[in-house]
């Protein structure tokens, strides 16, 4: 039976739309609020906003976190800022420019409607988080300062120094505190949901893995949320902390949650390259640096050995402002990595390798002085220098594309609920806004529109709606989830093999990298199709997990992990080799313009692919929510 | 490079601990100091030992994961730096490396290198916030901030929570990461209606964990991976002392 993607779009014209819809969800009387449970899995921005806020209005809350604390999920790292419909620069923005610039900017693949209530309330997040204390950067008046960012040319977007991750975090983590000493959240920290638990039909609790004591228990609730990141870390390399992973997502998608447009995956463009193989991760240089940076490389493949102040500004190509004269430097993510590699392709790469192009701030140091460029992006300088050794103030910085965000999530209707009743996405793991391409700020932007301010009415709606008959702890789908849980975890540790999961790991994020990464082809995606399952296979039978299930063991968490990419980079693979257009971050060789840019093909391919599991040896069944623009004309993106 | 490595080994929060040798060999000075454990423990896991158990995450210096006494030095010798931005050019090669998990009673060991910092979250809880709910805030420019108070807050607010401060006290005082947070609320509009009474709680709440007392030693400057200033802790001291003298709720206690 193929599933039901009903959107639950509210009538109407697109700006009064989740006016409408907050008016029309029932509520829960504030007296039974304190009678429901709801599970949140993850503590960045969108889960912790989501737990707090849930919390505030009475309901009980459970929130897990891997980590040791719920300050350290990976939100913490975003550097540029997050943007917000305010103008209060004058220059032109508003919540329409907003949303045109984000569904643009996402290549035409994110629904108009989920996107206008972003930029609806984005104005609300800068008020909120201020009112918490969130030190936003400031001018000498008093009032917030903006800067610009990639894919837009008005300055919407808010920072706190090269920290707005951080700061916003901290904002959300101090409301959860807040909660937690009220009585109103218990908090589990180093605790891994494993498994979802679905009865009748609908997301009733989870599996949790207490990490230090290596208990498997069952959390039941009347709602489960989830908001537990991206899962770039299939590509082994990528900006994500260590301990991202998909894990939450991809087994509630084998209990029956779609999974919409896996295979769209943003490459940044501004990374630290590779210095070597014992490289563990990469770290981003925030594209707002693109702001007074000029990319550049070396007309010549003869002079990219050359010390660069000493090749002549006659022989640099600025290729982004080459190539793209209105938005230059601040092109859209996309389109400035593929353009990195491009010339990198051409041999015209700088640093070992051949892997890297120059950021350079000669130009901006000489105009505005060393002084401002370090009140700037002081802190991203000093990174930059611990890292590589080198002085960015005298010499341009390196950069190159890496993994940093994945669009594609867990599909969700307009109430962010999944294809389960009951189970609730949130953040990066859903799939809903940026399409085929994030826009920079956005993704703070995203996760706490989810968690302060669309959830907590939507959620509600969900628990009055449906009756929810208390679920017993012995209940046979709770049992049988255990269970499940309880002889994947044994089997990882009774194979003893002799190969380290970080190799596995290593050699899959290789396949995924070549095949499935800034320019994919089909020949290439049906070899990584046959590759993986071999690889998957190999796993299962010869991974080594020196130690026991019954206290910290953090190779036995790790390979959990692993396991569960092995089997989403498939998944990734047949998406990508499905969708016969260029999109965005994903950019089939076959589908492009005469001059090199992303070739889509609205005909048959304005859709959402959501993919259902189709059992254990099966293929995933592909199921299409059409996507109906009645606002904005489809259009060939330029940034020229 | 080689290096000579003497690691803390404990199974668990009940067990023993002792220094354990290892040799790492053909350590890249492009290295992180993460990565050189990463490579010892794959050789450890491809001889069937259980890998060094250490907390990281995001390896950017962000996160507050990670974090290790290198050679008696919380977060080793690099100064403003997290343990996960500690680069292997940093040491020569024949070094011998001692490397040791946060030694404080208020953060007892897990495993290895990994400690319990949980008294951290509950100092927060205690009062690190300011009480507004989701939904009733006014428009973010209607509450000017001069900017030299916005940066200071920032400086403060830019804290994230390693324990490096606590690990280097010689007293174990948690004082530099609660100041951090009194003042970064303190130093707002915002944070005014509270100031006071959040320095009392959270204060009380510091006392109540296991951390020693302040006698401004300033180690926890020295090893502050964000080089947060010991001043906070002056100001910290002042709104405590006002709000002691101002309070008449019960130190610790209160309603809520």
């Amino acid at each position: 039976m193929p599933l039901s993607l009903d959107s639950r779009m509210p009538a109407g014209p697109l700006a009064d739309k989740w006016d409408k819809h907050r008016f029309d969800m029932k509520l829960v009387n504030p007296a039974n609020k304190r009678k429901y449970t709801v599970l949140v899995v993850g503590s960045g921005l969108a889960g912790a906003s989501a737990a707090a806020s849930f919390s505030e209005m009475g309901y009980n809350v459970r929130c897990y976190c891997y980590q040791d604390s719920p300050r350290r999920a990976h939100s913490i790292a975003a550097q540029g800022g997050i943007n917000a419909a305010k103008n209060y620069q004058n220059d032109g923005d508003s919540i329409q420019r907003l949303f045109y610039d984000t569904i643009n900017g996402g290549d035409f693949r994110a629904r108009e409607a989920n996107v206008y209530r972003l930029a609806q309330i984005s104005v609300r997040i800068i008020d909120q988080c201020v009112a918490q204390g969130v030190p936003f950067a400031r001018e000498y008046g008093g009032l917030l300062a903006n800067r610009s960012f990639g894919g837009a040319q008005v300055s919407r977007t808010f920072y706190a120094r090269g920290q707005t991750g951080q700061q916003l975090l901290l904002g959300a983590y101090q409301a959860l505190e807040k909660e937690i000493a009220k009585g109103g959240v218990t908090m589990y920290p180093r605790a891994e949901m494993l498994d979802l638990i679905v009865v009748n039909g609908r997301a009733r609790g989870i599996v949790v893995r207490d990490e230090t004591t290596g208990t498997i228990e069952p959390h039941l609730a009347d709602a489960v949320v989830l908001a537990t990141g991206g899962y770039g870390n299939v590509f082994y390399l990528s900006t994500n902390a260590k301990g991202c992973n998909t894990t939450a997502i991809w087994r509630s998608y084998k209990r029956g949650a779609a999974f919409a447009n896996p295979c769209y995956t943003q490459i940044h463009p501004t990374c630290i390259p590779v210095a070597g193989e014992h490289q563990s991760k990469l770290t981003l240089m925030s594209e707002s640096l693109r702001n007074d940076g000029r990319v550049w490389v070396p007309k010549r493949t003869d002079d990219i050995a050359k010390a660069p102040g000493s090749i002549a500004e006659s022989d640099r190509d600025y290729f982004l402002e080459r190539k793209y004269p209105s938005f230059g430097n601040l092109s859209p993510r996309d389109i400035a990595s593929r353009a990195a590699k491009e010339v990198c392709d051409e041999g015209r790469g700088v640093g070992p390798g051949g892997r890297g192009v120059y950021l350079d701030f000669a130009d901006a140091i000489n105009r505005l002085g060393e002084n401002k460029i370090r009140e700037r992006y002081g802190n991203l300088f000093e990174m930059y220098e611990r890292i590589t050794d080198e002085n960015p103030y005298r010499v341009p910085m390196r950069i190159y594309p890496a993994v940093h965000y994945t669009m594609g999530g867990l599909w969700v209707d307009y109430n962010l609920m999944s294809t389960i009743p009951g189970l609730h996405v949130a953040g990066e793991a859903n799939f809903s806004d940026h399409g085929a391409n994030r826009l920079g700020a956005s993704a703070l932007m995203q996760g706490l529109a989810d968690g302060y301010f669309v959830l907590p009415n939507t959620i509600g709606d969900y628990l009055a709606s449906n009756k929810l008959d208390p679920v017993p702890v012995d209940a046979p789908e709770v049992r049988a989830a255990v269970a499940d849980v309880q002889a994947r975890t044994n089997r990882l540790l009774s194979i003893k093999g002799k190969r380290t999961v970080a190799s596995f790991h290593r050699e899959l994020g290789k396949i995924m990298w070549e095949y499935c990464g800034m320019a994919r082809d089909a020949a290439g995606l049906s070899k990584a199709i046959e590759l993986i399952p071999r690889l998957r296979e190999e796993f299962w039978a010869g991974v080594n997990v020196p130690g026991s299930g019954s206290d910290l063991n953090q190779t036995l968490e790790y390979a959990g992990r692993v396991a569960d990419f092995l089997e989403l980079g498939e998944l990734m693979c047949r998406d990508a080799l499905h969708r016969n257009e260029s999109a965005g971050g994903h950019f089939r060789t076959e589908y492009q313009t005469p001059d090199g840019e992303a070739l889509r093909n609205d005909d048959e391919f304005a859709y959402v692919a959501a993919w259902e599991y189709g059992g254990e040896g099966a293929a995933p069944i592909l199921n299409r929510e059409p996507l109906v623009f009645e606002n904005i004309k489809l259009s060939q993106r330029s940034y020229k | 490079m080689n290096m000579k490595l003497r690691v803390w080994r404990q199974s668990s929060p009940d067990a023993k601990g002792a220094l354990k040798e290892y040799a790492a060999t053909d350590v890249s000075p492009d290295m992180s100091f993460l990565e050189m454990l990463d490579e010892l423990n794959e050789r450890l896991m491809e001889q069937g030992e259980v890998a060094i158990a250490f907390d990281h995450d995001c390896r950017e210096g962000i996160c507050g994961s990670c974090g290790v006494m290198i050679n008696g030095v919380a977060h080793g010798p690099m100064k403003g730096t997290a343990t996960c931005q500690l680069h292997m050019r940093s040491f020569k090669d024949g070094d011998t490396i001692v490397i040791e998990p946060w030694r404080a009673a208020a953060f007892p060991v897990v495993k290895d290198l990994v400690v319990n910092r949980g008294a951290f979250d509950r100092i927060i809880q205690a009062g690190g916030y300011v009480s507004v709910a989701t939904g009733a805030a006014k428009d973010a420019n209607s509450i000017p901030v001069p900017k030299e108070d916005s940066d200071a807050a920032m400086d403060a607010a830019a804290c994230i929570g390693c324990g490096a401060c606590v690990a280097a006290c010689p007293n174990g005082s948690a004082s530099l990461f609660t100041a951090a947070k009194v003042s970064h609320l303190g130093l707002l509009p915002q944070g005014q209606p509270e100031r006071y009474r959040r320095a009392l709680k959270m204060v009380a709440q510091m006392d109540l964990e296991s951390f020693g007392g302040c006698t401004l030693f300033g180690e926890c400057m020295e090893a502050c991976p964000k080089e947060i200033s010991i001043d906070f802790i002056s100001r910290m001291n002042r709104d405590f002392l006002v709000g002691a003298a101002t309070a008449p709720m019960e130190r610790g206690g209160g309603e809520d």
